[in-house]
């Protein structure tokens, strides 16, 4: 069934003249095309040339103009990544980011295995209510989640902030809306697993969590992957849960960095040029290594 | 597409009826502990808070806790009183309910028409691949640097914002504010989230053309059928599922929509391009409106709610089919 894109594209034609008519009645196609794929690219060529002009060049002249006098600059580079806000951002990102992929892979997997091959009772049913909890927005959550951190901190560590000071609370957050899908994603996966492998696993005695680990885990890579890929790039560009569950200052990760430095510097556009690309690097990075698992991630979070 | 194909078995599907080899009376309390972390952190932080939001969407909700039980009062106000949440006084209708039905419809519309389109053109050329990267790159950058992308093309100032600088430089024009001016702030934030969307349109759209069959379409052309016909009689019809697939994504996404107002915006000028999502947080957290801010986030699930069931249905319907 399946067709390759070469196919599709008819056969060149022969003589010359009927080149040139094919030719001509592709024009059109073309034509869309290019107008489509520059539509595309201009605005984020803007935005990566200006990040390497001076920064009295962007006020005077517009970043197309910059073509003849090619006078580029990394110091903006230089500026956003030492300066202590947006710098340690960056690292702030990665640490909110890589704990709230895993935790919610492990935990998410530990479930998926259960529904999928240990038998318990209403095991379907508890499955359908946790696959029925990914119909919940975020903000059905947010204020009653704050404040069940906010009295966790203080009941069990004496400090109303203890959760939402530190990356506790955005890793738990990021966790809770990531389960459901995860034991949805990571379930469907595993019931494809061969029935006849994790029998004979069995027989030979091994137990329930050595399956889990040896067996299973191994085999599921392609999913865990296209999963974790997607939640960790949901977590890297995510604004609105760390605005409300990242308190401290020190703490906030680059998207909300970017945002304040946008609403009290006003128009900064050397700074806020180079801080969005490096904001973006890191998606751009796992999207060009990682082509295959992120499409079918994206693809697979269509549901979510 | 793989794992949009096989949510086929949302229930059961391909699991077997019968006992599991595993069942013995340990299975029970092992899978307990299998089960126990992710079904504790979903009570803890998604069902619970579900319930409290309701709770407290009853409530005036001063400084985030209940404080005054006011029925449906909130409620009330939202569709009746609050004009920034819908306005049927003036024509046409005005406020973040309407806001989201006018992205609803541009928004949705745009990306299915674009992806399509584009889906289509590519595969007729030999750098289909560099096409549909450019496209989909997008999807992969937070809304943050998003907004922060267009918000540089529409800057006011002719020497920063490249629209502006063609609508003086080359038209004569003068420079417009396009996220400043109430009649043009919509339009110009959802050109931008099409831009950062569409790639997901198309590379969905992009493999379903692929999946059907070449023969047909060369005994199509044999039988004498122009390119139009090929794709109005025979692409079009087979392409109905995958297009109900992404309509759906996008709808949601409409609803969702928070990030990129935020950035943009912040819901300006004189709150004219508010949404139901950014009016949850700006009510809650701004204006410590806790109550108002939970019925705003009820009528979001809502408005969700229905759109996943028929996701689900869909998906089990079609379970049955294949």
């Amino acid at each position: 069934m399946t067709t390759q894109a070469a196919e599709l594209v008819r056969p060149k034609p022969a003589t010359l003249s009927a080149r040139i008519v094919a030719f001509i009645s592709r024009a059109p196609v073309h034509i869309v095309l290019i107008i489509v794929a520059l539509i595309w690219l201009v605005p984020s060529v803007g935005l990566l040339v200006t990040s390497f002009r001076p920064r009295p060049d962007i006020a005077s002249s517009g970043w197309w103009e910059t073509f003849s006098t090619l006078n580029f600059t990394i110091d903006n580079y230089d500026q956003v990544l030492s300066g202590a806000d947006m710098g340690s951002s960056f690292l702030n990102s990665l640490f909110i980011s890589i704990p709230a992929t895993l935790l919610p892979l492990f935990i998410g997997a530990l479930a998926a295995f259960a529904f999928s091959w240990i038998s318990f009772p209403f095991r379907d049913t508890i499955f359908l209510a946790i696959v029925a909890l990914m119909v919940v927005p975020i903000q059905m959550s947010l204020v009653p989640m704050l404040k069940l951190f906010q009295s966790l901190g203080a009941n069990f560590f004496g400090d109303r902030t203890f959760i939402t000071g530190s990356f506790g609370g955005i890793w738990l957050a990021h966790c809770a809306f990531a389960l459901p899908f995860c034991i949805f994603l990571l379930r469907n996966f595993f019931i494809t697993l061969p029935r006849d492998l994790i029998e004979a696993a069995r027989v030979d005695g091994a137990s329930n969590f050595r399956i889990f680990l040896r067996v299973v885990l191994p085999l599921s890579v392609p999913a865990l992957a296209s999963f974790a890929i997607f939640q960790f790039l949901w977590v890297w560009n995510d604004l609105l849960m760390s605005l409300v569950f990242v308190q401290e200052p020190n703490l906030l990760p680059m998207t909300v960095r970017i945002s304040q430095v946008q609403s009290t510097y006003g128009v900064e556009w050397h700074l806020l040029s180079a801080g969005s690309f490096v904001l973006m690097a890191v998606p751009l990075i796992v999207f060009f290594s990682l082509q295959r698992f992120f499409v079918q991630g994206l693809l697979a979070g269509s549901v979510k | 597409m793989s794992s949009t194909a096989a949510p086929g078995s949302v229930v059961g599907g391909a699991t077997p009826r019968r006992r599991l080899p595993g069942f013995t009376r340990r299975g029970g309390w092992q899978a307990t502990l299998f089960i126990a972390p992710a079904v504790i952190l979903l009570l803890g932080l998604l069902v619970y808070p579900v319930l409290w939001t309701i709770r407290l969407s009853f409530d005036t909700g001063r400084g985030l806790e209940p404080r005054k039980w006011v029925g449906l009062d909130n409620y009330q106000r939202l569709f009746t009183e609050d004009r920034r949440f819908l306005n049927l006084h003036e024509f046409p209708p005005q406020g973040a309910l309407v806001n989201n039905v006018l992205w609803l419809v541009l928004y949705t519309g745009l990306c299915l028409g674009l992806g399509l389109l584009i889906a289509v053109l590519a595969t007729r050329v030999r750098y289909e691949a560099i096409i549909k990267a450019i496209i989909f790159v997008p999807m992969a950058i937070s809304a943050v640097a998003v907004g922060l992308i267009w918000k540089f093309v529409y800057s006011p100032d002719p020497d920063t914002g490249i629209l502006n600088a063609i609508r003086t430089g080359i038209f004569g024009l003068d420079a417009l504010p396009y996220l400043g001016r109430e009649d043009t702030v919509n339009y110009s934030i959802i050109v931008a989230y099409v831009w950062a969307s569409a790639g997901f349109a198309m590379v969905v759209l992009s493999a379903a053309l692929k999946g059907i069959s070449q023969e047909i379409i060369e005994a199509a052309r044999t039988d004498g059928a122009n390119e139009w016909a090929i794709f109005r009689r025979i692409q079009l019809p087979l392409l109905a599922l995958p297009i109900s697939v992404v309509t759906v994504w996008l709808m949601i996404n409409v609803i969702k929509l928070f990030d990129i107002i935020y950035i943009m915006t912040l819901g300006g000028p004189n709150g004219k391009s508010q949404v139901i999502a950014y009016m949850m947080y700006d009510q809650t957290f701004q204006g410590g409106k806790g109550g108002y801010g939970s019925a705003i986030a009820v009528v979001m699930l809502l408005l969700i709610i229905p759109i996943m069931v028929f996701n689900i249905k869909r998906f089990r319907s079609q379970a049955i089919q294949g």
